[in-house]
This record gives C-alpha cells, structure tokens and sequence, in this order.
C-alpha cells in the first residue's frame, strides 16, 4: 500500500492540476502536462456485446484524442481469436472475459501473461431457455399473487426438465461462449445451485461434461439465438443483446439475469500482454485515463448518457443489433417472457460501486470457480490463490491513472476507493445464499454440494481423493 | 477507326459493330444477347420480391430486391458520412499537432491515418487487392513451374502427386497453418503489409495456382512435335525457346488456367476473409450476419450481389486479355 501511496506523490507532481473540460462531443484540447506516450497507434479487439461501450464511448467522445492515442476499434470473431492477437500482438489490448487473463496466466487454454489495469462493468449476461423448456419448467416456478413468475428463478424449476430429458435419453445441452467465461460460471453456479451438474473438466478432457446432467459447450455470443433456434442447445447463457434478441424474434425466454445469481458480479476487464504493458506504461496510463473517463460518462447523473450510447452501440461498427434491442438492458429494464419488462436498473453496471477498480477478490471468486469444475486440476494453497490475483490483477496502475483524471478535474476524488487493498468485503448476494470471503478461497469452496474441494481431483470420469 | 473497331471486336465479338451481318441476322442476335436475358432477370427479380415475403425469419423477412438496393444507398450514404468523419479528424489532428509544436518547436509530429471504420466501398477495395496480389503471387510460381512440367516428363512425374493432393484442399484448411506461419515468420516493427493482408493472400495463391500450374504444363506438353523438332535443328537457346515458340504456342491453355484460377482466387478470399476477420468483403458479410440487426439480412445481399458483379468482372477482364493475347477463333 506504502508504494502504491508512494507512487501517487509521484504521479502527483506531473498532475499540475488544470480543469479539463467535461463531456463535451468535441475532444477538448485543454491538457495538462501530456503523458509521454511510447506508442500512438493503437488497435484494439472487441467481441459485439454492450458492455464493450466504454471503448465505444472512449473513442466517440474523443476521450482517446484527448490523451493523444489513435485508436482503432476491431470487432473480433471469437473470444478464443481475440485472446490470440492480444498474445501475438497483432492487437494492443481487448475487451476480455474476466476469467481470461486469469486462465491464460495458468495455463488454461494458451499459456501467455495477460494483465489487466481495468475492470469494464458489473452485470450484463442472463440466461435464456428455448420456448419449449420454458414451457415445461413454467410450472414448477414459483409464483405470485398475480400470477407471475417471482425473479430470481432458480434451477430447480429446471431439474425436472433435465431428469425427464436423462429418462428419455436426450443430452441436454446449453451453450456458453468461452470455458473460462464469466458466462460459463454463473450457469454452472446456477445449474448447480438447483442440483444439476454442470459437468467436470480434467487434464485428459477439456469438455468441460464429465459426470455431466446439463451438457454446456461452446457458442459465439452472436450466434446463440440462430444455435437455440437450430435446435443443437435447449437454453444458453451470454451477455446483452442476444438474451433480449431472443424475446424479440420469439424464439426464447430468459428465466434470470447474472445480477440475481449474483449481485453486482464483475463481468469484462481491459486486458493487455504483460510484456506490452512493461514496454508501454505511459500508453497503458492513457488508455486507462480514457476508458475511465468513458465509463463516468455511461453512469453519469444516473444513465442520463444511456440513450446517446444505445444509438452509439446500434452502429454496425460496434453492436450492429436493432437500438430498441439494446437499449431494453442499456436503460435499465428487461423483459423475461414478452410482455414481462421488469425493471432492473443494475442489469449493466459500468462506474457506480467502484465497478471500474480492479479487485483481487473478483479475481479470486474466478479462480475458485476454476479449481471447482476441474479447470484447475489439483488443490491449491490459499496464498496462491492470492498470488495469481496480484499477478494478473493491478490497481496499482489503475489507481496511477485516476490520480492524474483527478487532478486534471476530469474525475472527482470520491469515485475510487484509494485505501482499498484489493478485496470487497464478504458477498452474500449469491442465489444460494452461500458467503463468498475471497480471503478464505479454499474455506469457501468446502460449501459447496456439487464441485471439487480440498484435495479431490477427476480421474477417470470419476471424483477421487480427499475432499 | 477501322483498327480500333478491330481491337474491340478482338476484345469483345459484337457481331453488329463490323458491319457484316444482315439486319436479320442483327434482330436475331439482338434478341439472344441482350433482350433474353434482361427479361429473364426482370422475371427473377419478381420471383424474387414475391417469395421473399412469404419466408420469416427470426431477422424478419427476407429482404426483397427494392430493399436491397435500399440498403446499398444506406451504404453509400455512410461511405460519405464516414468521409466527412475523417475529414474532422484531420482537422482536429492538425489542431493537436498545431498545440504540440506551440509547446515545444522540436516536437516529433507523426501524422496518422484516420481511426474509424472502413466503410463497405473500402472493403471492396481491400479485397480486390488481395485477390490480385495472391493471384499474381500464385501466377509467378505456376507458370514458371508448369512450363518445366510440360517440357520435362521426369519432373512432371516427380510433381504430380503433390498437385494431385494439394490441389482440392480447402482454403479454409490453409489458413490456420498460413496465419500461423505469417505470425512466427514476418516480424518486423514497421512492417510494409498488414499480417492480415499477407495471410489472405498467401491463402489465396495456395489455393488458386493449381488450375494454372495444371494447364500450363497441359498446354506446354501438347505443343507440336514439328515445332520441337524444328527448334532442336536450328539449336535455339532455351530463352529464344521459352519465349518466342512455347509461351505463344501454350498461351491459349494457360489463360484458361488464369481464368480458372482468379475465379477460385476469389471464391476462396471472401471465404478466407471470414473465417480470419481479415479486412474485405467477407469479414463485411460475418460482421454483418454477427450484428443480426434488421439491415443484416439486406446488407449480405448487397455484398452477395457485389461479390458476384466482381467476380463476373474479374473473368470478363481475363477473357478480353485471353482474347487480345491470343489469335485462335474458338471462345
């Protein structure tokens, strides 16, 4: 804590304070003392979600021009691919899945030393079952006086669909969008959280469905809608617009939202190569600068801005879905069955809760989750839980980066938690009630019915060894 | 004029522009080149706005053809609006380097290219490119080699298997092996090509040089044995033999392969284009068909409408080249 205070002085002395001039359409040309910028040009990839706005926003305002960085956006055809040309280089940095610097860095997947100064929203994923399923669940959902279902649904309802599917000798089979997705977690929390096993991962079998009820494998975001109306997945879970897209071709039901499995849930980070950002930190600072600036505005005078960003993410260059489909999550309602628009003002979180600081403990839940479906294959110490999270995880630049915002008067001191040491206090805002103390990984993983803990491990198709 | 009419009619046989044919002959003519087809198209494009209404999708209907051509001038109207965009970034990037040099005169100002997205029109152009840089590469090494393939049975031999297997893989089976070797061998800080330019146009010569290669050395095997004969009597040098007596004697084959070759050139780039995002037409179509937006379906049409329209013209231009190069009377 000592040096990361140490380096803020530092940083303070180049700060000279200037007000800068907020949220104008033109980039201002009102500067302080310019980074000296290593690096210029820049290309970043992004997959078509909304909650890849803040660099949507980041470019549109000007807030790139005005730390003087030209910025090229690229939308990208999977997230295995964008993970790949951050390694390679052929992009300077990218909308990430939470879980993929922290997979990369252990070596799930490709093996590369991806870092990340910026953690880009809360929120924003749900999952949607096919019109049939929902059909067959609906009526073992809770419901209220009224008659409608009562949020959050949770995966009980769904069990009796899946055993009825095992008895007739159907694989019941989801999609998500990547194996060490946020996406791929929360439903496995949620199948499992009802009694449904999600399925193992091991060494040997990297499908992710050994002793599996619910069958999840692998589908561009993009694409889920088209896939679950194929037929080859009964029910998926992704991020927005491709849950609303579902309500509105007709073609599914989305039954919760990530905000009702877990509440304010980190979701996408800013990643970059560790080696770029050591060859790079001016440009790593300025692209932070922007992106922090960007998410301000999204969250400004409560979403007032969201409306503007909606028009924004519906061109083709950036989302490209139809605006009235984004903007149903972006404005802060969303609807479960047509006609059931509920307001959930939270549903995409990009500033408010210090949702932009990088915290170790979302780190960590990550992890965890890892080591609970097999990803990591053998049991770890809870310091080396701790260890990854600092590797991978830096509010030490994020912080370097708010310094400056706040002495330029871009940003105001009260937005970022200084004092923090990288760990939110213990969460119960889970959908199984379950506390998550990101100091205590192993403890936390003991509570759980259905995954891997202490020293079990798969092998064979089968859980052996101590739990 | 009577040369130029000359010229044309080599490039392009209108049997009506020489003047020598019956006005019979003329109507009969008139009517199978150009009215048939036009009533046919007519025909298919009612078809086509009829039943495009009957078929929902979860985008909505299938476009119909007054959509399309909607949606092309949507395209239009945003190559402009993107123009004008670059045109105020620049201005606003004078204006920071401008800043810049009021600060310190010794400043390194860099200019740089405009940030924002390639419209459909530069898409186009990327990809016509590509097609022409993969297929020029792929013409350098076929031809070359086929040449020693027709004259040489012993090398013909040695090389046949590998044409064989190699000529009906998939570009989309190259590409990852091209991407990956573009990655570990072209490394360079200022690099003259984008890897991603490189990839699509390697992938595009590994697949379109086979159809030359095989009708060069078809069209150097199969030249006259007088001629061979002939040039072994007067001990012509090799140079004298390649140019003035084979090339000219095989040229007929090898512009069939030319053809045959651009054609799978571009066939394969727009599927190279997706399947790597790499900038052109076919990273259009699959952004597009990711956006699933109400325009998507329209939009894809339009470029299906475009990559067809290309293509038709890329053999009209080798065909005019065939016909201008050689003199034999079949088409």
């Amino acid at each position: 804590m000592r040096t990361v205070l140490a380096a803020l002085a530092l940083v303070g002395v180049f700060g000279g304070v200037l007000g800068g001039v907020f949220g104008g359409v033109m980039p201002s040309l009102a500067q302080a003392k310019p980074l000296k910028l290593e690096k210029e040009e820049l290309k970043f990839g992004f997959i078509k979600l909304t909650d890849m706005a803040p660099l949507a926003i980041a470019y549109e305002k000007g807030y790139f021009e005005d730390e003087g960085l030209y910025v090229t956006l690229e939308p990208q055809a999977n997230w295995k691919v964008l993970l790949d040309r951050t390694i390679d280089g052929e992009l300077d940095g990218a909308h990430m899945l939470a879980g993929q610097p922290l997979g990369a860095t252990i070596g799930i997947g490709t093996k590369a030393k991806i870092i990340t100064a910026f953690s880009m929203d809360l929120n924003g994923n749900a999952i949607t079952v096919s019109n049939d399923v929902w059909k067959r669940m609906k009526k073992y959902v809770p419901k209220d006086a009224s008659g409608k279902p009562i949020h959050p649904i949770k995966a009980d309802a769904l069990k009796p669909v899946v055993d009825a599917y095992k008895a007739e000798g159907k694989p019941f089979n989801m999609g998500m969008v990547f194996p060490v997705s946020t996406h791929n977690y929360e439903l496995r929390y949620w199948l499992a959280a009802g009694g449904i096993r999600p399925g193992y991962y091991a060494p040997s079998d990297i499908s992710g469905q050994i002793m599996a009820d619910a069958y999840l494998s692998v589908t561009p975001p993009p694409q889920m809608p088209a896939t679950m109306e194929a037929g080859t997945i009964s029910g998926y879970c992704v991020g927005e617009p491709w849950n609303q897209q579902a309500v509105f071709k007709g073609i599914g039901v989305p039954v919760v939202t990530d905000y009702g499995i877990w509440k304010n849930n980190p979701e996408k980070v800013f990643g970059v190569s560790a080696a770029w950002a050591k060859k790079y930190p001016n440009t790593h600072l300025a692209v932070i600068k922007a992106l922090i600036r960007a998410a301000i505005w999204l969250d400004a005078n409560h979403n007032a801005n969201r409306s503007e960003a909606v028009k924004i993410l519906a061109r083709p260059e950036y989302v490209g879905a139809d605006a009235k489909v984004i903007a149903n999550s972006m404005t802060g309602t969303f609807e479960y069955e047509k006609g059931d628009k509920r307001s959930v003002p939270d549903f995409n979180v990009f500033f408010r809760y210090f949702a932009t600081y990088p915290y170790y403990s979302d780190a960590i839940w990550y992890l965890t989750q890892m080591r609970r479906w097999g990803q990591i294959p053998e049991a770890k110490p809870d310091s080396w839980y701790a260890k990854i999270a600092k590797e991978v995880y830096r509010p030490d630049i994020y912080l370097k980066a708010a310094k400056m915002l706040v002495d330029e008067g871009k940003a105001s001191k009260k937005d970022f938690p200084w004092m923090s040491d990288g760990y939110r206090p213990p969460q119960s805002h889970f959908i199984d009630n379950i506390v998550y103390d990101a100091h205590k990984p192993n403890a936390y993983l003991e509570k759980f019915k259905i995954g891997l803990k202490g020293n079990e491990r798969i092998e064979g198709g089968k859980i052996v060894g101590k739990p | 004029m009577s040369t130029l009419v000359a010229t044309i009619s080599r490039i392009a046989p209108f049997p009506a522009l020489l003047g020598e044919i019956s006005r019979e002959q003329a109507a009969k003519w008139f009517w199978r080149s150009v009215a048939v087809p036009v009533i046919a198209f007519a025909i298919f494009l009612g078809l086509w706005q009829e039943t495009s209404k009957q078929i929902v999708t979860s985008l909505g209907t299938i476009p119909g053809p007054v959509e399309v051509v909607k949606e092309a001038h949507i395209l239009w109207a945003d190559h402009l609006h993107q123009r004008a965009k670059e045109a105020a970034f620049d201005v606003r990037q004078e204006k920071r380097n401008a800043a810049k040099l009021a600060e310190n005169p010794n400043a390194v100002i860099k200019w740089h290219a405009y940030t924002g997205k390639p419209t459909y029109i530069d898409q186009i152009f990327t990809s016509i490119k590509t097609v022409f840089a993969g297929f020029l590469l792929g013409t350098i090494i076929a031809i070359p080699l086929g040449i020693v393939c027709g004259l040489s049975p012993l090398v013909n031999a040695a090389l046949n298997p590998l044409i064989q297997i190699f000529k009906p893989v998939s570009p989309l089976a190259w590409l990852p092996l091209v991407t990956i070797m573009v990655s570990a061998l072209y490394v360079s800080s200022d690099p003259m090509f984008e890897k991603s330019f490189l990839t699509s146009a390697i992938t595009v010569t590994l697949c379109s040089l086979w159809p030359t290669l095989i009708n060069t050395s078809l069209g150097v095997a199969s030249i006259d044995k007088d001629l061979m004969n002939v040039s072994r009597v007067l001990q012509l040098n090799w140079r004298t033999k390649v140019f003035k007596m084979i090339l000219p004697s095989s040229l007929e084959l090898i512009f069939t392969g030319l053809r045959l070759s651009l054609g799978v050139g571009w066939m394969v780039l727009i599927a190279a284009e997706m399947l790597a995002q790499n900038p052109g037409l076919g990273k259009f179509v699959w952004d597009e068909f990711q956006n699933g937006s109400s325009h998507s379906l329209a939009r894809i049409m339009v470029a299906v409408f475009t990559i067809g329209i290309i293509g038709f013209g890329l053999d009209r231009i080798m065909l005019s080249l065939q016909n201008f190069f050689t003199f034999s009377e079949k088409r």
